[in-house]
């Protein structure tokens, strides 16, 4: 608690430049959370501690942007028949639940193995998860554009088709998402694992949208779009708990949630002009990158807890560097395929106008 | 047609503005404000409904302007509205 407090105290004062950063990052980061429903979080919360703020600051502060963003990003496809609230809500409880369980679980191993033993964990979860998940989400979507069926309406898997036929009386619920009864004993451990996933690694949706669409048989725009209830669940949960500590930095979250408004907006209007298999793409992309980018620090970590022979520091400060830039990598290309298919869709639609337009005048 | 209805469809110029203004307003404030912001938002306990509030607060004026923003530029939500199922 001490220590919390020590941290709280130390808010860093912010110029104009740093203000600067803040917004633009949070406006690349709302585009690609308003079109796939997560995302941003991973370069936000090492973006800000590489301004100097204190770990446990910047996790509180990127979540206390999260929840109003996430509001704004929900409300707004929710206009577009996009949002299931329901499904969000069952699923946004149980994550909360996961988010408590997970910091529970990052407090023993940093309390028994130290900071180097924390971080390695999450980079091993996020390379693993991001490996298994990224690429079956990718791997997918290249099938899909592949088979030259990519405007026929999306397939709901052998896996949903079953969750979906299996009855347990007392606990099904109906989804307009899924537009089936299942029971809420499959949607509970999704929640769970969602949760847990935002509280390791900051971005619960890169197992909450694929866990809709291949476990509970959602179509990709809904999925996405529903990911934004659950963020909204769990980040005002999380940002509760931490403003309790006094760790939320006020001025951060606005600063970026500034920007990233600005983004979320954008990206949700994006969804409406793509075909859906453009969401597993973006994500798929985002999530296989940044495991490269988590993958470069594996080393630093085993060679700080003695596992293997320490790297020099020179090293330790490269792959530190390249890793970051990773990761901004892979947002800014998420951001740029969102914007790019965003810009054909349009295109395509203002020449479809304009023909009907001439063929009716013609 | 889409495109008389675009061309048509009245643009928000004065929530535009107004939301804009009253948003400046806010964030001016709040960076204006560092400190007591800084030190109201360190107590926690009760003390954390203040960020909480801040934030529904910002996400309703700012997330309005910036909804309207895109509107006046000319990006709006494709005509055919992509509703599933």
């Amino acid at each position: 608690m001490h220590d919390i407090v020590q941290q709280a105290s130390n808010f860093i004062n912010l110029d104009a430049a740093q203000l600067i950063y803040l917004f633009l990052v949070g406006f690349v980061g709302g585009l690609v959370s308003g079109f796939i429903g997560s995302g941003g979080a991973f370069v936000l919360t090492p973006g800000m501690m590489s301004l100097g703020v204190p770990g446990l600051v910047a996790v509180a502060s990127n979540m206390c942007h999260k929840f109003p963003k996430a509001l704004v990003g929900s409300i707004k496809r929710a206009k577009y028949g996009q949002v299931d609230v329901k499904l969000g809500v069952v699923l946004g409880i149980s994550a909360e639940a996961g988010v408590l369980y997970g910091a529970h679980i990052q407090e023993s191993i940093k309390k028994t193995f130290g900071d180097a033993g924390s971080n390695l964990y999450v980079s091993v979860a996020f390379v693993v998860i991001l490996a298994v998940v990224g690429g079956f989400v990718l791997r997918d979507a290249w099938k899909t554009y592949r088979s030259g069926n990519s405007n026929e309406e999306e397939k709901v898997t052998k896996l949903a088709r079953w969750v979906q036929s299996v009855n347990i009386p007392g606990t099904m619920v109906y989804f307009k998402a899924l537009n089936a009864r299942i029971s809420v004993l499959f949607t509970i451990p999704l929640g769970f694992a969602t949760g847990m996933l935002a509280a390791t690694i900051a971005v619960g949706g890169f197992i909450g949208v694929p866990a809709m669409i291949y476990v509970l048989g959602a179509p990709s725009i809904m999925a996405s779009a529903t990911e934004l209830v659950i963020a909204f669940v769990m980040g005002l949960g999380g940002s509760f708990k931490y403003a309790m500590h006094g760790l939320v930095d006020i001025r951060l979250a606005m600063v970026i949630l500034g920007g990233s408004l600005f983004g979320i907006q954008l990206g949700a209007i994006g969804t409406t002009y793509v075909k859906p298999f453009m969401i597993k793409v973006v994500m798929g992309v985002i999530m296989v990158i940044v495991l490269f980018s988590r993958a470069l620090m594996v080393p630093v970590y085993l060679g700080q807890l003695g596992l293997i022979q320490p790297l020099e520091a020179m090293t330790v400060k490269i792959l530190k560097n390249t890793s970051f830039m990773i990761m901004i990598f892979a947002l800014g290309l998420g951001a740029f395929i969102v914007l790019r298919a965003m810009w054909q869709g349009r295109r395509a639609e203002q020449r479809a106008a304009q023909e009907a337009f001439e063929h009716a005048n013609g | 047609m889409s495109a008389n209805n675009q061309t048509t469809k009245k643009k928000p110029y004065g929530a535009a503005i107004l939301m804009g203004l009253v948003s400046a307003v806010l964030y001016s404030v709040l960076l204006m404000n560092q400190d007591i912001a800084n030190k109201y938002s360190g107590l926690g306990g009760l003390y954390a409904f203040l960020p909480i509030l801040i934030a529904f607060l910002f996400s309703y004026i700012h997330g309005s302007f910036t909804g309207h923003f895109w509107t006046l530029l000319g990006v709006e939500a494709s005509q055919k509205k992509k509703e599933v199922k």
